[in-house]
Parts: C-alpha cells; sequence; structure tokens
C-alpha cells in the first residue's frame, strides 16, 4: 500500500512522510511478533525464533538504509518518478523480505523470493545506465532460472510426501513427517532448493549476478541486497535443512554443503586478490561469509550456532561499508581503487568507518564475527575437518590480504588525482549510524542480551 | 494419448536444436503451447472445474498465442537479425539433445517409485535440460528468453504430473510462468530495445573481473 503511493505520488514532503510512516510500521510489526512469539497469523505466517531474528536484524538495518536513501537521492537530481520509484522498491524489497522469513509454508516462501526479485531489479536499474541495464538482466534472469530451480525441488519434495500419504506442504507438516519422506525424492529436492536459493544467498553456483547487483544499485539499496536479501537465502535453506537433518540424507547433505562452503571460499579468495572496484570487493567479501556460515551448519554442534550468530552480525556490518561507500564516491567520484586513496586526509571520520569495518568483516579482535568465526573453526576442528579447517584458514589469509591492500590504498596512500580545492564537505554526524551498526555488532558477540541468545538456541534446535 | 502428445513435445525438442530462424523457435512454442493445452486437458481429471479452466487459459492464451507474439513483436521492433547465430553446428546440437533424451530414459529407468508417471518424468527433465542447453550454446539475448521459456515448459510437464493431487503447486507453476515471463520480456526486454538497437548478448559483457 505504501509502495503504491510512493509510486504515484510525486511530492517529495510526501514521499518522505509514507517513508517514516512505513518505518514506524515496520518497527511496530517487529514488536508485535516479538511479543506474539510462536503464534500463527494469517495462516501462512509464523513468528518462529529464526525468522524473529532476521526481522529485528532487518529492522535495525533498514532504518539507516532509508537515512542514507534519502541522503543518496538529495544529492541527485532524479525525476520525481524516479524517486518515488526508488523508495517504494526498498519498501517492496523489506516487505517481501519479512514475509519470506516469517512464512511457515515453502510455497509462500518461494512466492516472497519472486516478489524480492522483482523489486531488487528496480533498484538495480534506478541508474538508467548501459551498465545498469546489464547488471540488471544478468540479475532478473539468473533469478528467474534460480526460482524455477527451487520451484522444482518444491516438486520433487512433493513427490516425497506423497509416500508418506500427506497433502499439505507447510514446514511443520514436514518436520513432523521427516521419517515418512521418500529419501530419493527429498535427495532430489534438496539439491534443487538448495540450487536455487544459493542465487538469493551469494553462495558458489549462483553468486555471480548478486555481485553485479550490488555492484550496479545504488549503494544503500547495495546494502539491502547484501545483508537482508541474503539473510532470505539463508532461510530459505536452513529451513529446508532441517528437514533432510532428521533423515538419514544428513551426511549426504552435509557433504554437499562443505563443497559449497568451500568453492564459496575460494571464490572469493581468487576475486578478493584480483578486483580494483572497492564495491565489487565488498560484494565479495559476503560470499566469503556465506561460505562460512553453511561451512559451520555442516559442521554442526556448536557450528550452527555461531552459524547463526555470523549471519546476524554480517548483517550489521556489511550495510555499515556500502553505506560508507556513498560518502566514499561523493568525495572521489570514482570506484577504482586507482582513483581512491589518502581518505583520512579528506574525511576523516569515514576513514575511521572503513577501517573498523575493515577489522570488522575480517574477523579480527575486536570484531564481532572473531567470535562466531572461532566458533565455526572449533566445531569444524570438533568434526574432524581438520584438512578443510587448514584450507580455509589459508583462503582467509589471502582474502584479508587482498582486502587488506586495497583497504590501506585507499586510506593512507596519496593520490594525484583529486582537486584538493573542490573538496565536498561532509559533516562527521553522517557517519554515526555506521558506528551505531559496528557498535551494535560487537556488543551482541561479546555481551549478547539473554533474549538474544535464547532466540539462537530456539533456531539452532530446529536442526538438532 | 497422453504420451502420443509427451512424444510429439520431445520431438519439438529435436526440430528445436537445428532450427535456424528465429521465426521457427516461435512456431515450435506455439506448437508446445498446444500439445500442453491437450496434454493438460487430458491428465488433469481431478481438480476443479474452475481450477482447470484457469490452467487451460494459461497454457491456450499465455504460452500459445500471447508470449510467441509479443516476441514476434519485439523481433520486429528491434529488427534484429533472423539467424539463430549458434555458437555449435546443428549436427552437433541434434546429438546433444539426443543425448539428453536418451540419459534421461536411462535415468528414469534406475528409478523404482509407482507414484510418478515414468513418460511425464523423461520428457519434462529432457525438456528442461534442452532449455539449459539452448540457453548456454546461442549467442543472442532473444535464443535466452526462447530457452528459459522451453525450461518452463518442462517444469509444467513435471507439475501435471502431480497436479492431480495437489492442485495448488499447479497454481503455483502458472504463477511463475506468468512472473517470470513477464519480468523477463515485458518490463525489461522492451527497455533493452530502447537502449540497444540489436539485443545481442555481446554488448552485455562489460561487467567482470
Amino acid at each position: 500500500m505504501v509502495s503504491i503511493g510512493l509510486i504515484l505520488n510525486r511530492n517529495a514532503v510526501v514521499n518522505y512522510l509514507l517513508v517514516v510512516g512505513y518505518l514506524a510500521l515496520l518497527i511496530t510489526t517487529t514488536v508485535y511478533e516479538y511479543i506474539n512469539q510462536g503464534i500463527t497469523q494469517l495462516v501462512y505466517f509464523t513468528s518462529d525464533s529464526l525468522g524473529l531474528l532476521m526481522l529485528i536484524a532487518m529492522t535495525i538495518v533498514s532504518i539507516p538504509a532509508f537515512y542514507y536513501g534519502y541522503r543518496f537521492i538529495a544529492t541527485r537530481n532524479d525525476a520525481p518518478h524516479a524517486r518515488g520509484l526508488f523508495f517504494a522498491a526498498m519498501v517492496m524489497l523489506i516487505t517481501s523480505c519479512c514475509m519470506a522469513y516469517l512464512s511457515n509454508h515453502i510455497a509462500v516462501t518461494w512466492i516472497f523470493v519472486e516478489i524480492t526479485t522483482l523489486s531488487a531489479s528496480v533498484l538495480i536499474y534506478h541508474n538508467r545506465s548501459m551498465r545498469a541495464l546489464e547488471g540488471v538482466w544478468k540479475y532478473v534472469f539468473l533469478c528467474a532460472i534460480s526460482i524455477t530451480f527451487i520451484y522444482i525441488g518444491i516438486l520433487f519434495l512433493s513427490l516425497s510426501l506423497k509416500s508418506a500419504g500427506v497433502g499439505e506442504m507447510s514446514f511443520k507438516v514436514l518436520y513432523e513427517n521427516h521419517h515418512n519422506l521418500n529419501v530419493f525424492w527429498l535427495k532430489l529436492a534438496f539439491l534443487f532448493i538448495f540450487t536455487g536459493f544459493t542465487a538469493k544467498m551469494g553462495l558458489v553456483p549462483m553468486y555471480t549476478a548478486g555481485i553485479d547487483a550490488k555492484d550496479k544499485a545504488p549503494a544503500p539499496a547495495g546494502a539491502l541486497l547484501a545483508s537482508v536479501l541474503m539473510n532470505v537465502g539463508f532461510v530459505g535453506i536452513y529451513r529446508v535443512y532441517a528437514i533432510v537433518a532428521h533423515t538419514p540424507l544428513k551426511g549426504w547433505a552435509n557433504s554437499v554443503i562443505i563443497i559449497v562452503g568451500l568453492l564459496s571460499v575460494f571464490v572469493a579468495a581468487v576475486y578478493m586478490t584480483r578486483i580494483k572496484n572497492i564495491k565489487r570487493l565488498f560484494a565479495y567479501s559476503g560470499i566469503e561469509h556465506m561460505g562460512l556460515v553453511v561451512l559451520g551448519l555442516a559442521a554442526g554442534g556448536v557450528g550452527v550456532y555461531a552459524a547463526i550468530l555470523h549471519i546476524i552480525l554480517h548483517t550489521f556490518i556489511k550495510p555499515t561499508l556500502f553505506f560508507q561507500f556513498n560518502q566514499i564516491y561523493t568525495i572521489y567520484q570514482s570506484k577504482s581503487v586507482y582513483d581512491l586513496g589518502n581518505y583520512f586526509r579528506y574525511y576523516k571520520t569515514g576513514a575511521f568507518v572503513v577501517l573498523l569495518g575493515f577489522l570488522s568483516a575480517t574477523a579480527m579482535p575486536p570484531s564481532g564475527l572473531f567470535v562466531s568465526e572461532f566458533m565455526i573453526f572449533q566445531s569444524l576442528f570438533q568434526s574432524h575437518y581438520v584438512v578443510l579447517l587448514v584450507v580455509v584458514l589459508l583462503l582467509l589469509t589471502l582474502i584479508i590480504w587482498g582486502f587488506g591492500v586495497n583497504i590501506f590504498k585507499l586510506l593512507f596512500t596519496p593520490t594525484g588525482q583529486i582537486n584538493e580545492d573542490k573538496l565536498p564537505y561532509i559533516s562527521p554526524w553522517e557517519s554515526l549510524p555506521q558506528f551505531v551498526l559496528l557498535a551494535l555488532s560487537v556488543y551482541l558477540a561479546y555481551n549478547p542480551p539473554a533474549e538474544f541468545v535464547v532466540l539462537i538456541q530456539e533456531s539452532v534446535k530446529l536442526v538438532q | 494419448m497422453t504420451d502420443i502428445l509427451l512424444i510429439a513435445l520431445a520431438m519439438t525438442l529435436l526440430y528445436m536444436s537445428i532450427a535456424d530462424r528465429l521465426q521457427t523457435y516461435l512456431y515450435i512454442l506455439v506448437l508446445q503451447g498446444l500439445i500442453l493445452f491437450g496434454t493438460t486437458y487430458l491428465t488433469l481429471t481431478d481438480v476443479s472445474t474452475l481450477n482447470l479452466l484457469l490452467v487451460l487459459l494459461e497454457t491456450i492464451v499465455f504460452k500459445a498465442i500471447a508470449v510467441p507474439w509479443f516476441m514476434n513483436y519485439l523481433i520486429k521492433r528491434n529488427k534484429i537479425t533472423r539467424v539463430t547465430e549458434p555458437y555449435l553446428p546443428n549436427f552437433v546440437s541434434l546429438i546433444i539433445v539426443t543425448l539428453i533424451i536418451v540419459s534421461t530414459i536411462i535415468l528414469s529407468g534406475s528409478i523404482e517409485d509407482k507414484n510418478l508417471d515414468k513418460t511425464f518424468f523423461v520428457v519434462a527433465l529432457s525438456t528442461l535440460f534442452t532449455g539449459l542447453y539452448l540457453v548456454v550454446s546461442r549467442k543472442k539475448i532473444i535464443s535466452h528468453v526462447v530457452g528459459y521459456l522451453v525450461i518452463e515448459n518442462g517444469v509444467f510437464v513435471l507439475s501435471l504430473a502431480i497436479g492431480n493431487e495437489m492442485p495448488m503447486l499447479l497454481n503455483l507453476g502458472i504463477m511463475l510462468d506468468i512472473f517470470a515471463s513477464v519480468l523477463i520480456l515485458g518490463v525489461f526486454f522492451n527497455k533493452i530495445g530502447d537502449v540497444i538497437r540489436d539485443p545481442d548478448v555481446n554488448l552485455l559483457t562489460n561487467l567482470k573481473d
């Protein structure tokens, strides 16, 4: 409703009022769902612990996302229509992610995953350029194939249900009937659904479109694509994995996931050591973290807890870097590392954000990700994947090197390309939300509130 | 009768692998839509009349008329050259598609499940993989779209196999068809025509690392 209003209305003030109204609505919904935990609403939506965790994380990230979206639009001379469309697509993306988190039926999740593709493609095409067109074409085509894969997976899942004699496909019924499912069809179903969701989550077979999308979308939208949309993929994979984890297929599924996770980290390492586009660098860092998350999931034990913690902390850290990118771009008008440099001199506050964000994203203490990553390694060690662990650690070292070279070039190396007289002034206060997000990720990792831990433990129970 | 129609569908795939002109692709898509219409009518005996009508409408109006017509319009308006421009010679394509069909038959032979009609499974999977093959082996963006539509037809056949028990999934499949085609063709391909005169996939290769 709000998004339709945003499309139709061309007045700036009304647009911003609608967005603020939507944020209030989103926060109210989150609080309402938190109070009514575990209760099913509108038949297809249940606020279980996993969905709730993701919803809360998304609400926290969406507030700065709208703020930076507003800053982004304010600095450009877009047509009123384009501005309305931009906010409408953000509203639609966030709403459909929210529904996908909370849905208790695999078909409903699938429908909302479709809608996220639609709204994301509007955001990617915001710049109306040739490159943006290419990005959106690749994204739409790959996502169309990926949702077809998920659909085929759902068909196979229904075949495996047939032998159990159940005609209902909600996750709850699937969990309850896990011992009656036909193993062969379940295997195929898991393979197809997993492959399909990798396009959203950013794992190996279908990660490519997501990279172009995050590169081409305006940075505030890229921040959403790199965090909340990846969580949609994770929720989808996690819920299906929770079914498989109770069947004899668990070992097989784990090995599939480990291969995918390792390849994702490998791909991230290969690209991060050689690309020179700072925005794509951030996007590939997301691929690396998603690889680690699924490795934790497959290792089991404490790894599952760590995986959920990791993805939530990542939801706060990655948008920070994307939000900061807007300020970098304001100063340098470029995203190639060759044109960037000496950021500490031009915008000190932003440089601190980049430095802290870099430390956070590479999981160096005191980063929050250090805790979760350490737990993932611990779980890999405990489940006797020692060789895998060594390989992953080597790849991570490469990633830190590749990431670090580019980030330190941005921060410290002087560049001759910039006209120092015409530097735009950016208020230090503009970076405040980024510090808040980073601080939140550290706080949640080292001193987690009891409710937060309980929610994660409840979600872990789904697979164990 | 259903079997004959399904086998005819598999034969269109062979023809598609050697087709030289985009126009031929469109005719085959129309034919596939009609075949699916017939199959749907014969297969879905247990669903409610309203649902059956919906599915039939989707196959005939959407698959057989609207989409091919719209693609024809796009080809004319954007003055796309009429040759399909495959990367591989037609003979090789023919062999590959034949191999796809044979291997799905062998695969289905290894499945022991009385719940599933094997013909549906074989035709669906071979249509699916042929569609994927068309996507990777053709140069033009519009042939990629044709490949995607073939994939959708394959998925539709698969959903027919279980349509009687779970009509909801069938409706989902229709949603997928309409959603993806509208997204890919309608909103988007129009724009490509505006920005580039000759929608060749080679023009869209700048984004890489």
